[in-house]
């Protein structure tokens, strides 16, 4: 490989959910990872409040921008592009990342790379384990997706192979937890509680696991209802609840339904790398059991460490640094935040005209 | 001197360039669901009209509401951005200010902006530059205001409340960046550039899980 100061310099803003990340790479190379989260805020509220969250993006974006340039120990005038996921997640809270990233951009005159959060999602390994083999299986998993995704080039052929469709696996987590009295954000303190329970103590439903069942497609919705009803059949006879077997069961049926189907979409299409990301993909049961079935299926398995597997803006600026490395289109000062963006467009190309424009512009540095 | 103003605290999407002695430049657009898409094209096509850079603009200046947030933050994420990338200061000015100093008007007066879900946002003042009572957010219903004169487009929607209604309907850059200009010739201390909301978010805490056990 070239010298690795040949390779882009990306500054990457993430605010889809609550977390305003900032992330600073160079090429693969991850430089900086500065997160500001308001999950405290939304605590009481047992779920993210969307307005909550982008009051906080606003007041946390430039101290967070000021905190990713220290840690990276660069400066913005070096940088070769600005990245921003411009979808999906909560509207009114990418909104508050897209204007920071096309103002930062402009202002310093450099190109704007609107991306994709899933695509980020799974782009960020590079940063662990080195380039994507290509073709990769991603299984992405957090409290707002689920999804089973095959991609032969990061930066321009995602396809979907399945999702949830109902609840996101993070979701029922803090479903479960609430039920247990255990509070929000449910998927650590369940993972926390499960480790000393047994997985089979219970016999939890797995959700779209049938002969006749969509193959990649899940469902967590029944199986959070059936243990609610479990634990209020136990309350309602009066007796205790094991809340360690019932995280571990609970647990075990989400994990095994998750790796089962990513290790048969592995197979069935003759991919021998699982990439495993999102919020969930830091549950060290889901680690533990992928890491099993990838071992026996020959499969290998990449998960990067948990704090680039929860949202945060260098899996932004990974996926940025990949559209200039690839030389894909810059976005148009006119960028969406689109709150439904389809996980089939990596990023938000802009239109030729308006492409040209963005280049006029970063060809003069304001600051050279 | 060189001001940027911005506001994007009402439908309108609204930018001026300010040298201190006149307004240089200026765009409003009107789209109360676009800011986010509208607000650099517009900076982008004022510093063109003006033949200038962003790097000559000394300072910031931007409404701070009250608006509607999630377009009242495009501009003020702007603002901050564009302070931090350029090293400059960003001031606040109350959007309200802006328009009252757009009415023309100089006995006492009020300022109502639409602030949806049937209230508005509003402000009485003694004359153009200067406020006399702190933003609110009412039922109009619930104010009585006379027959002072009233701006904005809050006022125009509710006649009953507002009899005497009239023009400017939106807040423009240019009236912003013309007080702002005024003010810090005047050397004095604009607001913090930080978003008037005067309403809590929207957000239940849950009293409990639901039930799903079938009675
Ligand atoms: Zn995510």
């Amino acid at each position: 490989m070239a010298d690795s100061r040949d390779e882009p310099l990306v500054l990457g803003i993430e605010t889809s959910c609550d977390e305003t990340g900032v992330g600073v790479v160079r090429g693969t190379t991850l430089l900086a990872d500065a997160v500001a989260s308001s999950v405290d805020e939304h605590a009481r509220f047992g779920g993210v409040v969307p307005e909550v969250a982008s009051r906080a993006h606003l007041e946390a974006m430039v101290p967070t921008i000021d905190r990713a340039l220290k840690e990276a120990g660069v400066s913005a005038r070096d940088l070769d592009g600005i990245a921003v996921t411009a979808g999906p997640g909560l509207a009114g809270a990418l909104l508050v990342g897209v204007s920071a990233a096309k103002a930062y951009a402009y202002a310093l005159g450099k190109p704007l790379y609107g991306v994709n959060h899933l695509a980020s999602h799974i782009c960020v390994d590079q940063l662990e384990h080195g380039a994507l083999p290509e073709p990769t299986m991603a299984l992405l998993v957090s409290g707002g997706h689920s999804s089973l995704l095959l991609s032969t080039d990061i930066t321009a052929d995602v396809r979907p192979l399945g999702s949830t469709i109902d609840d996101a696996a993070g979701e029922a987590f803090d479903k479960i937890a609430r039920v247990l009295d255990l509070g929000f954000p449910g998927g650590p303190v369940i993972d926390r509680y499960a480790r000393e329970g047994d997985p089979a103590a219970i016999a939890f439903p797995r959700g779209l696991t049938g002969p006749r069942d969509p193959v990649y497609d899940f469902s967590f919705s029944g199986l959070k209802t059936a243990v609610a009803r479990w634990i209020e059949a136990k309350r309602a006879a009066g007796e205790e609840v094991p809340v360690r077997d019932v995280a571990a069961s609970f647990q075990e049926a989400v994990v095994d339904v998750l790796t089962r189907k990513a290790v048969r979409a592995c197979r069935d299409e003759g991919v021998d790398h699982l990439m495993i990301g999102g919020g969930v993909a830091a549950n060290s049961r889901l680690r533990a059991l992928a890491q099993e079935r990838c071992e026996a299926a020959g499969i290998r398995l990449r998960v990067p460490r948990p704090k680039l597997c929860t949202d945060n803006g260098a899996m932004v600026a990974a996926l940025g640094a990949e559209m200039v490395a690839r030389g894909r289109a810059a976005s148009d000062w006119d960028l969406s935040a689109d709150s439904s963006l389809p996980v089939t467009d990596p990023h938000v190309p802009g239109t030729a005209a308006a492409h040209d424009h963005v280049h006029e512009v970063s060809k003069e540095n304001l600051y050279s | 001197m060189l001001l940027l103003a911005l506001d994007t605290a009402t439908p309108a999407v609204t930018v001026a360039l300010h040298d201190g002695t006149n307004v240089v430049a200026s765009s409003s657009q009107v789209d109360a669901r676009r800011h986010g898409e509208l607000l650099l094209p517009a900076v982008d096509r004022v510093l063109a009209e003006a033949g200038l850079r962003l790097d000559a603009v000394t300072g910031i200046v931007a409404g701070i509401g009250p608006g509607p947030y999630t377009g009242l933050r495009v501009g003020l994420m702007t603002a901050d951005t564009f302070g931090l990338a350029l090293g400059v200061p960003v001031h606040g000015l109350c959007t309200l200010d802006g328009l009252a100093y757009a009415s023309g008007l100089d006995g006492p007066f009020v300022v109502a902006t639409d602030a949806r879900r049937k209230e508005v946002y509003w402000a009485r003042y003694k004359d153009r530059r200067t406020r006399a009572t702190d933003p609110a957010v009412d039922r109009p219903g619930d104010l009585d205001v006379g027959h002072l004169p009233a701006v904005g487009a809050g006022a125009l929607l509710y006649p009953a409340t507002f009899p005497n209604a009239h023009e400017p309907e939106h807040v423009s850059a240019a009236a912003l960046a013309s007080l702002a200009a005024e003010k810090l010739a005047r050397g004095e201390e604009l607001e913090p550039p930080r978003p008037l909301y005067l309403r809590r978010p929207d957000a239940q805490v849950p009293k409990n899980y639901k039930v799903v056990t079938p009675k």
